[in-house]
């Protein structure tokens, strides 16, 4: 089983704060992660590779710092990491990224299946997946909360809906975004994670990967961004005293009463 | 749109590096360094005393998009300009709640725009829907009936709606963000090599462009993006539902229903079978009035106040991340940037800090009283109603005055 | 402080620490209240190639020593103590065999103690032989190509969870000491039986049974060392597990100490933050330097032993005792920072004061140490006249 792994680094995005008097965004002590339900992808692929058999690899597109999220992965027990890197790839927006990382998947020759985290924790758009599907003309399966079976160069998996789950059968090769309820990450190793100071991570630019220029970085990416501005402060309201909990309850229900809301 | 600094007027003041979201800027011998995470967004360039950072747009043909002709209606700009479409999203022939909220804000659009309001609908045995949209506003509703229909499956779907739009060529395209949303209005968008911006918060169409400006929180919440898509088409945008006004429904409308027949593909990933979740069916969003808890109501057992306050105010239980995460609460009663999005008349928050990605999820509540017992909460900041108090004992006063005032 | 530690020491200072506290200290109280052993635990510490800390290359180990084990147990036992013996029991049965197994005995327990799939003990106390190690009246009698074992063992740390045990009997009980003799027992063995698991006052989730021996023949390659060198190998073995006792001594207080302080800058009383008055930020002071001259003495003591130095045991007293009554002091100091709720079982501290006291107690009661390094102290002077 040749499964890939689509990781992200991102920042701790629990950290970030808006400082009010500056309207600016704090960053101070906003560490860099991989994206935690690209943990869960990894998590899974690992176990496809323990009961299957085979090689996960890792790729991410990003700046050179993103190298720590994928050592991070080799750590875990992924067997191979790659970095795609370049200027040109700067501005991309989820067509651009999904075309970029397509090509790199492609570049690798065969796979089975391709793993992707349910969304990145800083775009928050969950596009990027069924965009590299596309680009590679394979199916894709959201939400997936299991995988049931592998076998016979076919997958069966459970995608969540918001009141159901579907249960759908795909060939390989696939695309798959993974939940949280798909297992818990295991924790890295030492050996691993020696193993993963000294190994070696790829990288590919833009020329590598012989992209089309059109298609990668700004000039590949249709949407942009114009503005950046931080959400509405809704003003402080109205403090509810009194003496006891008994006394707070009970002016409270006053209030909720004079606004038609009991 | 590019942003470069002109290094020889910046003074290294470093007013720049705060304002930029990506972490992107460094200072290099003195002067600011775009680095690799720059997604030219522009934000810094408001902050430099110095003038010393430059947007510009790129090349020459990027202006406005399309024009209006005399007559009001948008013309084609690349062979577009024929609608705001909106997704009927459905199941067993009943649409997704989000899909009138969708019509609501894309009526609002397709008149900014000249233009008109178009749902489109894939099914089997659909009819009666298709009809119910143009009660909602629709002008036209393009149809699709078909067994291969009948159940969601992203590929067929995909294929129909793909040929739908480089056929009758949209301006925007509007899908809920629902789970379904989200895997199919990607897809989609990649077929047609075109922009697509999730978990829009606010759509307008601006004056002078007549871009169809998206709005978006990001970074979980804690800043906020207008994204606009200036050359392709159409422009594509998910909405989360609760977010946008519902259209209102009005039987006199009519509008014209477009009735086609396409050859679907078949799929290669097959739905086998779908299943209700087991347990306790909530759907929060329903909801007028939640009373949601969090880690400060200290153990899974006090739930049970919160569930007894809902039921006497006829509500429904709702819940922070926190609680969830510690397993004192199903999944499905989570609010916030991951879980889901509610905008009742009443939320009652208790024992909840207030993060940034619970917010996300409930800031839009008519009226949000807040119940914790730290004075320096962050949801106290948008509260309407503050008790600062513990939850253990404001919650039962509130029970028992509830029932004594007979309310 | 910073103790200038290799990379390597680094990364699983790191990681025993994410373990703790993201898988361990979640868990703590539960495990206190249901007094199970902590399997799913010890395979997330198994997995992460912890167990291998302290065992050479050859055996699948990470070639560390004394030092690497002690920066685990320390960390582990911030989170729960009862985990961290668990962790720490499997060196004191693993050390023995290192130290003086025969090339196959090492080839055919090591890497199983290495990658943690089973667990060791070390079987040397008995209901009459504690402190007087001595005294044991298990006896081992040679009968062709076994030997014969009877006798009871009392509160051997992971009984009846462990598979591998050293197991002290005398083969002479007219030799006394010199009769003591130290044998490889693996569970299964017919006549190898288990106690019941033993009520504690702490590190309840450990597991302490006792052993029971009733003519219970195992193969005489399992003899470990020679006939009548068992008190030695106790003796010496005990001398490199101290500091793993004093780690985690150290570990129990570190955690106190932080829960502490951290109530001391919230909770509010007259007003103000508690730490804020002299009273309480004086007793941190004192817990903060206790902790850290207890910890600057584990760590020298384990770094000596590693080095190779062979005159070890007083230091190796003086870290466990030190460390030991540092934590006892620090966790009652915690108890009484937080006031009433330091004694409520919701509050994580008492179960850390329960959990101290052993620290005194095991190994060598702080009694024995005294006595080791009072001794140690008078030769020295003697040799000096």
């Amino acid at each position: 089983m040749n499964v890939v792994v689509l990781i992200k680094q991102v920042p701790e995005t629990t950290d970030v704060k808006i400082d009010r008097k500056t309207n600016t965004l704090v960053r101070e002590g906003v560490s860099s992660i991989v994206n935690p339900f690209d943990m869960y992808a990894l998590e899974q692929a690992l176990r496809i590779r323990d009961e299957h058999g085979g090689k996960v690899t890792c790729i991410s597109m990003g700046p050179p710092q993103a190298e720590a999220a994928l050592r991070e992965t080799l750590a875990l027990g992924a067997d191979e990491a790659i970095l795609l890197s370049d200027q040109a790839f700067r501005g991309s927006d989820t067509l651009a990224t999904s075309y970029t990382l397509a090509k790199a998947i492609s570049k690798l020759g065969e796979f089975d299946i391709v793993i992707c985290g349910k969304q990145a924790i800083d775009g928050d758009t969950a596009q990027v997946g069924p965009g590299v599907a596309e680009h590679l003309d394979i199916p894709h399966i959201t939400y997936v909360s299991k995988v049931e079976e592998i076998s016979d160069g076919h997958i069966r998996v459970r995608r969540m809906s918001e009141e159901s789950y579907d249960v759908i059968m795909s060939p390989l090769p696939v695309l798959i975004t993974v939940l949280k309820e798909i297992g818990e990450p295991r924790m890295p190793s030492i050996k691993g994670t020696l193993r993963a100071r000294k190994a070696r991570i790829t990288v590919w630019t833009a020329s590598d990967l012989e992209v089309d220029d059109e298609m990668v970085g700004l000039s590949g990416s249709p949407t942009q961004v114009v503005e950046i501005f931080s959400p509405e402060i809704r003003p402080g309201g109205e403090i509810i005293e009194g003496d006891s909990a008994q006394e707070k309850a009970r002016n409270l229900l006053i209030r909720l009463k004079e606004d038609h809301l009991l | 749109m590019s942003v470069e600094i002109i290094a020889s007027k910046c003074t290294g003041c470093e007013a720049c590096i705060p304002a930029c979201p990506y972490n992107a800027i460094e200072i290099r011998d003195g002067v600011a360094y775009l680095l690799d995470s720059c997604v030219f967004c522009g934000a810094c360039a408001k902050e430099c005393p110095s003038g010393a950072i430059v947007v510009s747009d790129l090349g020459p043909d990027l202006g406005p998009s399309s024009k209006p002709s005399e007559d009001g209606r948008s013309e084609a700009h690349d062979g577009h300009g024929d609608g705001v479409w909106v997704f009927v999203e459905q199941r067993n022939g009943k649409p997704a709640g989000v899909v009138y909220e969708l019509l609501g804000e894309g009526a609002k659009l397709a008149s900014d725009l000249g233009e008109d309001l178009c749902a489109v609908l894939l099914g089997y045995n659909v009819q009666h829907a298709a009809e119910e949209m143009l009660k909602y506003g629709a002008s036209r509703v393009y149809l699709v009936d078909d067994p291969a229909l009948e159940s969601f499956q992203d590929e067929p779907y995909a294929q129909v709606i793909c040929e739908l739009a480089e056929e009758y060529r949209p301006s925007v395209f509007l899908f809920g963000a629902t789970t379904i949303g989200r895997s199919l209005a990607p897809r989609v968008a990649a077929m047609l090599k075109t922009g697509l911006t999730a978990d829009c918060t606010k759509l307008a169409i601006d004056k002078e462009t007549r871009l169809l400006l998206q709005t978006r929180p990001a970074f979980g919440g804690n800043i906020m993006a207008t994204i606009v898509c200036r050359k392709k088409r159409p422009q594509m945008a998910t909405v989360r539902s609760k977010v946008m006004k519902a259209a209102q429904r009005d039987q006199a409308r009519t509008g014209e229903i477009v009735k086609l027949s396409r050859e679907i593909i078949a799929p290669r990933a097959r739905l086998l079978e779908t299943y209700p979740i087991p347990g306790q069916h909530v759907n929060i969003q329903e909801a007028d009035i939640i009373v949601s808890g969090g880690r400060g109501l200290g153990c899974p057992e006090n739930f049970a106040l919160l569930e007894e306050l809902a039921e006497l105010l006829g509500g429904a239980v709702g819940a922070s991340r926190a609680a969830v995460d510690a397993g004192w609460i199903p999944y499905a009663h989570q609010v916030g940037q991951t879980g889901k999005t509610v905008r009742p008349k009443l939320y009652i928050a208790c024992g909840i800090s207030g993060a940034v990605q619970h917010l996300a999820g409930m800031s839009s509540s008519d009226v949000i009283v807040a119940i914790n017992k730290d004075p320096n909460a962050p949801i106290f900041s948008i509260a309407t109603y503050s008790i600062i108090g513990d939850v253990v004992e404001i919650v039962p006063a509130l029970i028992s005055e509830l029932k004594a005032g007979g309310h | 402080m910073n103790y200038f530690l290799t990379e390597e020491q680094e990364i699983i200072k790191e990681l025993s620490a994410k373990i703790a506290d993201e898988k361990i200290a979640p868990r703590a109280a539960e495990f206190d209240e249901s007094e199970e052993f902590p399997w799913d635990l010890i395979r997330v510490i198994a997995d992460a190639d912890l167990f291998a800390v302290w065992v050479p290359e050859e055996y699948g180990g990470l070639g560390g020593g004394v030092f690497e084990q002690c920066l685990v147990v320390e960390e582990l036992s911030r989170a729960c103590a009862a985990v961290a013996v668990s962790y720490a029991a499997s060196g004191l049965g693993g050390f023995p065999i290192l130290m003086f197994g025969t090339e196959e005995q090492k080839q055919k327990y090591m890497p199983e103690i290495a990658s943690g799939s089973k667990l060791a003990a070390f079987a040397l106390t008995e209901p009459d032989a504690g402190s007087d190690a001595g005294n044991i009246r298990t006896t081992a009698v040679r009968d062709g190509d076994f030997y014969v074992l009877n006798g009871t063992k009392q509160w051997i740390t992971n009984g009846g969870e462990a598979d591998i045990y050293v197991v002290f009997a005398t083969v002479d009980p007219e030799k006394g000491q010199r009769g003591m003799t130290a044998f490889i027992v693996e569970k299964g063995t017919p006549g190898f039986d288990f106690g019941k698991k033993e009520k504690k006052m702490g590190i309840r989730a450990s597991s302490t049974t006792e052993l029971i021996f009733k003519d219970c023949r195992i193969p005489a390659e399992n003899l470990l060392g020679r006939e009548g060198k068992g008190f030695l190998i106790a003796m010496r073995t005990l001398d490199k597990t101290r500091p793993g006792v004093a780690a985690q001594a150290v570990g129990i207080a570190q955690g106190a100490l932080d829960k502490a302080a951290e109530y001391a800058s919230t909770r509010v009383q007259f007003g103000k933050r508690i730490g804020e008055f002299q009273a309480v930020e004086h007793m941190l002071a004192d817990m903060a330097t206790q902790v850290e001259a207890a910890r600057s003495l584990v760590y020298s003591v384990a770094r000596t032993i590693d080095a190779g130095e062979p005159n070890i045991t007083k230091a190796s007293s003086m870290a466990k005792l030190f460390a030991s009554d540092v934590a006892m002091k620090v966790t009652c100091d915690a108890v009484q920072i937080f006031g009433g709720y330091g004694y409520m079982r919701d509050y994580p501290v008492e179960k850390m004061m329960r959990d101290a006291k052993i620290t005194q107690i095991y190994e060598g009661t702080n009694q024995i140490q005294r006595s080791i390094i009072g001794s140690a102290v008078l030769k020295e002077a003697a040799r000096r006249k």
